[in-house]
């Protein structure tokens, strides 16, 4: 394969704060007419003495040309899914054009959600027409979008939770969450913050942990399980059903992390398995973009049992209108007003633009387009995939490891990720917390990367393995063709060091810069000593 | 779909040596499967039906730039400059997903840019990277301060955004009774402030932290920031200010007050209504390991590369999230509202000191001509008169009609009035929230008060 001969943007762009000149301005405010100051007086005695500011904030003055070009050379600087991005978990789609220009008109943008229903019917109806998708696509009885993601969502389950067992008496017994060790951390930690105990299952032989281990955790104690299927290893747990009922028998609720939906869309639904509760991630699964870490939307949806313990307001129709309710006995708010609605425009485009079908054979095609890939990175030397004494076929993504090849050559995963970097390929996902495989590798190609797409992919994976063979030196050392060498976080957790802020820079870096001096004119009076 | 091009899955499943698609899913048990098709509204494939359905659809609302719009109550109608709009729409970073920060360096200087603009107007140098809003970071603040102190009861105002206030009560009653806080309210006097005597009576020695507002929900300036810190100091407990930073041009930013650790909105920094969807929360705070080893967020740092002299971007006290540590972690994160950052950035470069004086000086003229133009409207009266930033309390008790009403007359002549209060103020009868922005011009502001004077009569 011929290597594509890659390099980023590269502007040496300062941060804005060192940008500009004093007087330098970008946007302009509507002055303020006569009369309005001749009524209202002029602004400073309008603030009581003790809350006004004293000195001016030092942010950059720049013209608006300045600024707009510093952000373009930014994203520029930004390699995202420019290039071919397989990174595992996060299902990278295509994110349509139109759903963006739609998304923009003013109908949409301008909308308050403080409005009377009247004034907002078409925004209802679009949130009404997504829930009743989701509920085909789930078997569960009413979705809302009110969580600002996928952990967000997590968290409306551990409040929900709190809700159902309060209103049966049982809230002080049931203190209780169980999840397993290949659950997305934010089910347990979003457990722990709605102030349960956590309980969290290793994996056995098959690659999930055993119904045997999970009713050995079950008691009176027991809240709920939280758990996701298949996993990001590419597993199924087959025994899911049985999971559900034990837990049911001992009085707990079982969620369903759909974060791995791409691979079983239209195969299976939530119910039918048993769950009381799932979650979409809107901003995956559904086509909406990921714009770096949101806005998104955790979609939560429960069966009719948990329906009253939702979080408000709730969209219902009646002959054609749409209007708000508010649950009694509900949650009442894990973020303000309905969600990110934009994004529910977006992942409504999505379902009408794919169809029933569609969706169907995209869940055909990532799953076919993971076991291709498993097929060619089998050949690779130095990879070997998690649990490989499991030989069968496996769901949309696979955890891999490069254990072999960092044992052989010193070359890690993270080398080789900076290395694919340099051929324009976005950073893999390697695996959440904690790495049960070393080394890991986690790609998804989902439905929208081309064979092609993906055979540059396996192509760059391949010749930058013989490289971590041949010339492990330019692996290490990469990236070579980046915007910047590789980052050293060595220091990033040393307070004297971290600086979340240009002011908090200058101020340590001057700090150092002063020390640095000290120390050389203390080795300089003991060297003429 | 690119791989659905004709024979192409049927070369691909060769390759994996399997002999039917079906055989891929063996993993899935018979008995799990759904026995029949999806049964979804029909497809839209061309791109011209499906943007027809859409924006007939759009077409159903009404929106604040078709109406005349004084709602307010935590999202506010600011000008959005084009540049915020353009910057945020480009798809490098709009369809990215996180990458390394060598590869995808130009977003983490982003965030940087965020975090350094914002740490100026609030006058603190620690900053997260944004939250879900404004409730939530408040929520995140308050458990902050239960973890620094070891106590477990807050005090928060009474003149709350009651939607601020359900989140953050659920981020308050954890499930084993070990792990709740006790969420106390503070009252108001007469002047809509904060009642210090009711907030003095309150503290004590198991109060983790004082919550407080400035502007206030009610519009009202909260000039006695400095004595709520002076008392909940002497209590042992932190204070945590919430706040817009689109103020902080003319009003006292927390760092100057004194106070370490604050939370507030972003969505005024560029960012768009969206219905709600334009919500998101920071979290700031002194620079001071007592807070920032209690930070539930990501943040980013300036970081050395291993070329001597570059500077790259990195992510600071990452073990200590969710990602890093599980349930053992600081709360929880996780996707968030990062690419409004960006926008947000972009906002702050453009205005500039400048531009933020002079928009703090436009809201606060156009708030009092609002509420004096108002307040002289037949059986209308503004409750509280001190300082006021961008909104004000009208009272219509006096005019014996429902503020749904007073909402549906104006409604039917195009403004949609300020936000309902008599819900979850009962004690101020029939109130609302009337909010004015730079994008409020006088001539619209004398169309209000004209029509409250016809619809009222």
């Amino acid at each position: 394969m011929t290597m594509r001969r890659y390099h980023a943007a590269r502007w040496d762009e300062p941060t804005v704060m060192e940008l500009g000149r004093p007087g330098r301005r970008g946007v302009l405010i509507p002055p303020v007419e006569p009369g309005v100051s001749k009524l209202a007086g002029e602004a400073q005695p309008l603030v009581p003495p003790r809350a006004r500011r004293s000195q001016p904030p030092a942010l950059p003055e720049l013209s608006e040309w300045e600024v707009l070009r510093h952000y373009l050379r930014l994203s520029q600087q930004t390699l995202g899914m420019m290039g071919v991005s397989l990174f595992g978990t996060c299902t990278m789609k295509y994110n349509p054009a139109v759903s963006e220009s739609v998304s923009r008109l003013p109908q949409m943008r301008e909308m308050h959600p403080l409005q009377h229903p009247d004034t907002m019917q078409g925004l209802l109806e679009i949130i009404y027409r997504l829930d009743l998708a989701l509920r085909e696509l789930s078997g569960m009885d009413r979705f809302v979008f009110q969580p600002g993601g996928g952990a967000d969502a997590a968290y409306t389950q551990g409040c929900i939770t709190r809700a159902y067992h309060a209103a049966r008496g049982e809230l002080e017994q049931r203190d209780e969450i169980i999840t397993t060790i290949q659950a997305h951390p934010c089910n347990s930690a979003t457990s722990a913050a709605a102030g349960f105990k956590v309980i969290t299952l290793p994996l056995e032989e098959g690659g999930y942990p055993s119904l045997r281990a999970l009713q050995a955790a079950l008691s009176d104690r027991t809240a709920a399980l939280m758990v996701g299927n298949p996993d990001d290893m590419g597993i199924y747990n087959p025994h899911i059903t049985e999971w559900v009922d034990a837990v049911h028998a001992a009085g707990g609720l079982c969620f369903y992390d759909h974060a791995n939906f791409n691979g079983v869309m239209g195969k299976l639904r939530a119910t039918e398995l048993g769950f009381d509760a799932c979650m979409f991630m809107l901003h995956k699964t559904f086509g909406a973009p990921k714009a770096g870490g949101g806005p998104a939307v955790g979609a939560y949806g429960c069966t009719e049992k948990l329906v009253p313990y939702l979080p408000g307001p709730l969209v219902v129709e009646e002959d054609g209108a749409f209007r708000l309710t508010e649950p009694e006995g509900g949650i009442g708010r894990v973020r303000e007003y309905m969600g990110n609605l934009p994004q529910v425009l977006k992942a409504y485009a999505w379902v009408r633009a794919m169809g029933g079908e569609g969706i169907q054979e995209a869940a055909d095609l990532s799953v076919l387009a993971s076991n291709y890939i498993d097929a060619q990175l089998m050949q690779i030397r130095g990879v070997t995939r998690s649990h490989p004494d499991l030989t069968g076929p496996r769901m949309e993504m696979v955890r891999y490891s490069l254990e072999t090849l960092t044992r052989e050559t010193g070359i890690t995963a993270v080398d080789v990720q900076n290395r694919m970097t340099d051929f324009g390929i976005d950073a893999f996902w390697l695996s959440h917390e904690p790495w049960l495989v070393p080394e890991p590798f986690t790609p998804e190609a989902g439905e929208l990367w081309s064979k092609e797409d993906i055979d540059e992919w396996i192509g760059v994976l391949r010749h930058v393995c013989g490289e971590a063979y041949s010339q492990p030196e330019l692996v290490r050392s990469a990236p070579h063709n980046q915007v910047t060498r590789r980052v050293v976080g060595t220091r990033l957790d040393d307070a004297d060091y971290w600086a979340t802020t240009w002011r908090a820079y200058q101020r340590k870096s001057v700090a150092r810069q002063a020390d640095h001096a000290a120390d050389h004119a203390g080795h300089a009076g003991k060297a003429s000593a | 779909m690119a791989n659905s091009a004709a024979g192409l899955a049927a070369e691909m499943l060769a390759e994996t040596g399997y002999a039917r698609l079906e055989d891929l899913f063996a993993q899935v048990p018979d008995q799990h499967r759904m026995k029949r098709p999806l049964e979804l509204p029909e497809r839209l494939g061309s791109e011209a039906a499906l943007r027809r359905h859409l924006t007939d659809l759009l077409g159903r609302n009404i929106s604040c730039e078709d109406a005349l719009s004084f709602l307010g109550a935590g999202l506010y109608r600011h000008h959005v400059p084009a540049i915020c709009d353009e910057v945020a729409s480009r798809h490098e970073w709009l369809t990215s997903v996180w990458g390394t920060p060598s590869s995808d360096q130009g977003r983490f200087q982003a965030w940087f840019e965020y975090s350094s603009q914002l740490g100026e107007l609030l006058d603190l140098d620690f900053v997260g990277l944004p939250v879900y809003s404004w409730g939530c970071a408040a929520g995140h603040a308050l458990r902050m301060a239960v973890r620094i102190t070891g106590r477990s009861r807050v005090l928060v105002p009474r003149v709350l955004d009651p939607e601020r206030r359900k989140v953050i009560e659920n981020y308050c009653a954890g499930a084993q009774p070990s792990r709740r806080i006790a969420v106390e309210t503070v009252g108001f006097g007469p002047d809509g402030r904060l009642d210090l005597a009711d907030l003095q009576a309150r503290l004590s020695g198991d109060v983790a932290a004082v919550y407080v507002e400035n502007p206030n929900f009610f519009g009202v300036i909260e000039d006695q920031v400095a004595d709520v810190l002076a008392a909940a100091n002497a209590a042992g407990a932190e204070v945590i200010a919430g706040v817009d930073p689109l103020s902080l041009g003319v009003l006292a930013p927390p760092g100057e007050l004194g106070v370490g650790l604050a939370v507030g909105t972003v969505q005024t920094l560029g960012v768009h209504l969206n219905g709600g969807g334009g919500v998101g929360g920071f979290i700031a705070s002194r620079d001071e390991e007592r807070y920032a080893r209690e930070y539930p967020t990501l943040q980013v740092s300036i970081a050395d590369t291993t070329e001597p002299g570059e500077r790259g971007y990195g992510i600071p006290l990452f073990a200590q999230t969710s990602y890093g540590a599980r349930e053992e972690g600081n709360d929880w994160t996780g996707n968030s509202v990062y690419l409004w950052a960006i926008a947000s950035a972009a906002y702050m470069a453009a205005m500039g000191p400048a531009g933020f004086a002079e928009i703090g000086e436009a809201i606060l003229q156009r708030t009092r001509y609002a509420a004096k133009r108002v307040g002289a409207v037949p059986g209308l009266s503004v409750r509280f008169g001190g300082g006021l930033f961008r909104e004000f309390v009208v009272d219509f008790s006096a005019t014996g009609k429902s503020v749904a009403q007073v909402d549906a007359a104006l409604r039917q002549r195009g403004i949609f009035g300020g936000a309902d209060l008599s819900g979850a103020f009962p004690e101020l009868g029939a109130a609302a929230l009337y909010c004015v922005t730079e994008t409020h011009t006088q001539a619209d502001i004398d169309r209000l008060a004209q029509t409250l004077t016809e619809v009222t009569r």
